[in-house]
């Protein structure tokens, strides 16, 4: 059902209008209610002050805080995308080698690191970096390895699922007529997954988008730290604004990853170039299938 | 081994916060999802389209960040108490955060789970007469519910792993905290490692296998 929403209900009569009317003018009514009290709450703790507003007017904080701050967290970001495509390409194929001592221990790691809590692993990794590797300063690290192990596992069971939708019949074409089975993945399998999976890719780089902001707790300098601990220590009483920007932020560029996300499966079940539907695959890990 | 044994007993009651914070957080988020969902479907645009702005707007926000935002702004800044005791209103404003972010998630499960229900069944629902809320409760979400056990699930599993984010919200006690404690003050553990998540992965496994499990038993055959 596509447009489930007015299959739901008959149109309105003119009972029904106005019933649903009155429904409509309660909701905004109750709305307004609320934006009121949070205006009134806000105005009440001194929120609309000038002094708090100010410094996001002025270039200065942008440079020295949010700009740094938007670097951090996209740096985090795209270091960890590049090595969880890679990671997830490697044990997604390895996961599918014919060869158990390949296939097997490679389902261990993607089972094991997708089920972990992703915060435990980065707290793990932080603590244990410095062991290895001598003292430093290794937030990014363990943000970014943390990312990449759990975000990576993800996408390898996508890559994995993806090969499989493409139908059985295009391996065997392609052994039949003579290929070898790097052949048959190289040339006939891969490219037909690849728009098969390239959906659920951007959705868990949504995910992988979001779970930056883990950094903060790990106090990489990241926009959440920048807005929550940083700049407020300089111009005081400055979080609820910094909240509204950090929120802005992610939310604005999720949202325009989502849509490329659903843009692209519109045109993935449309393409005629693919045997193979679009896959979705349980992001949580835990034995659901 | 013996830092486990001895830091047993703190660790336990950390993973017990979790529990406590998984076991609340999915009954309020099933309940406010199915209120969200119901939402999203219903006759009123303005109904809709508040739904939708908070689903859209929770679900892309980080949960680091709501969970900071609830602390720092809505606590500190706002005034905002559930409680006197410090770890009461802590603990209850990462309910709030949590249930709220898992709610989102629910609402989009329910959702896909409504559109798999044929366009028939509501049909005939309306041709007898039903209201929207007697077709939605009585036909409509049943029916989605049964589709979307398996997805419910890992948005459950998926709630029991973020319980370790609490510190964010200002909740000093979970178990990642505890671990984070005593690395800090006696160094990087592996066996502490494994045995929280080990921990964790006797919770959720079995949840994978009963949503798994009940997903097959609940299947609507069409």
């Amino acid at each position: 059902m596509s447009n489930q929403a007015s299959v739901l209900f008959d149109t309105p009569g003119p009972r029904a209008r106005l019933r649903n009317n009155l429904y409509t003018l309660l909701t905004v009514v109750a709305l307004l209610a609320v934006a009121w009290f949070v205006f009134s709450k806000l105005n009440e703790k001194n929120q609309f002050d000038g002094q708090i507003w100010a410094p996001f007017f002025e270039w200065n904080t942008w440079e020295q805080y949010l700009i740094p701050g938007v670097q951090g967290t996209l740096t985090a970001a795209a270091l960890a995308s590049v090595f969880a495509l890679v990671f997830g390409s490697v044990f997604g194929l390895a996961r599918l080698s014919d060869h158990k001592w390949i296939s097997v221990p490679a389902g261990w790691v993607v089972e094991v690191f997708r089920a972990i809590p992703l915060l435990l692993l980065i707290f793990f990794i932080w603590f244990l970096a410095p062991e290895v590797g001598g003292p430093g300063d290794y937030g990014l690290v363990a943000l970014v390895v943390g990312l990449t192990l759990y975000n990576g596992s993800v996408l390898a069971e996508v890559v994995r699922a993806g090969v499989r939708a493409v139908p059985k019949g295009q391996a065997e074409a392609a052994a039949a007529i003579g290929l070898r089975k790097s052949g048959v993945m190289r040339m006939i399998l891969l490219p037909q997954a690849l728009t098969a999976m390239m959906p659920a890719v951007v959705s868990q780089l949504v995910v992988l988008l979001k779970d930056t902001a883990l950094g903060y707790i790990i106090t990489y300098v990241d926009l959440l730290n920048m807005g929550f601990k940083i700049l407020p220590s300089v111009h005081f009483g400055t979080k609820l604004v910094a909240a509204i920007f950090i929120g802005v932020f992610y939310i604005g560029l999720n949202m325009l990853l989502s849509w490329f996300a659903h843009w692209l499966e519109q045109r993935s079940r449309r393409s005629r170039k693919t045997a193979a539907k679009p896959v979705v695959v349980n992001t949580a890990g835990g034995g659901i299938p | 081994m013996d830092e486990l044994i001895k830091y047993g007993p703190d660790l336990w009651d950390g993973f017990l916060v979790n529990l406590q914070l998984s076991a609340i957080c999915t009954i309020l988020a099933l309940i406010l999802g199915t209120i969200l969902v119901a939402m999203r479907v219903s006759p009123i645009p303005v109904l809709r389209a508040s739904a939708a702005t908070v689903v859209n707007v929770v679900r892309n926000t980080p949960l680091t960040l709501l969970l900071a935002f609830s602390a720092l702004g809505l606590s500190d800044t706002m005034g905002l108490a559930f409680s006197e005791e410090p770890y009461d209103n802590a603990f209850w404003l990462v309910v709030m955060a949590m249930s709220v972010y898992a709610a989102t998630f629910v609402c989009e499960a329910l959702r896909a789970g409504i559109n798999t229900v044929p366009m028939g069944q509501a049909e005939a629902a309306r041709a007898v007469g039903l209201t929207f809320m007697q077709s939605l409760t009585l036909i409509i979400l049943p029916q989605a519910f049964r589709a979307v056990v398996a997805p419910l699930g890992s948005v459950v599993i998926a709630l029991i792993k973020n319980t370790t984010v609490a510190q964010a919200g200002g909740l000093l006690a979970d178990s990642a905290f505890q671990m984070y404690d005593i690395f800090d003050t006696t160094g990087v553990s592996i066996p502490i490692f494994i045995g929280i998540v080990v921990a964790f992965m006797a919770v959720t496994l079995p949840i994978g296998w009963l949503s798994g499990w009940l997903a097959k038993r609940l299947a609507v055959v069409r």
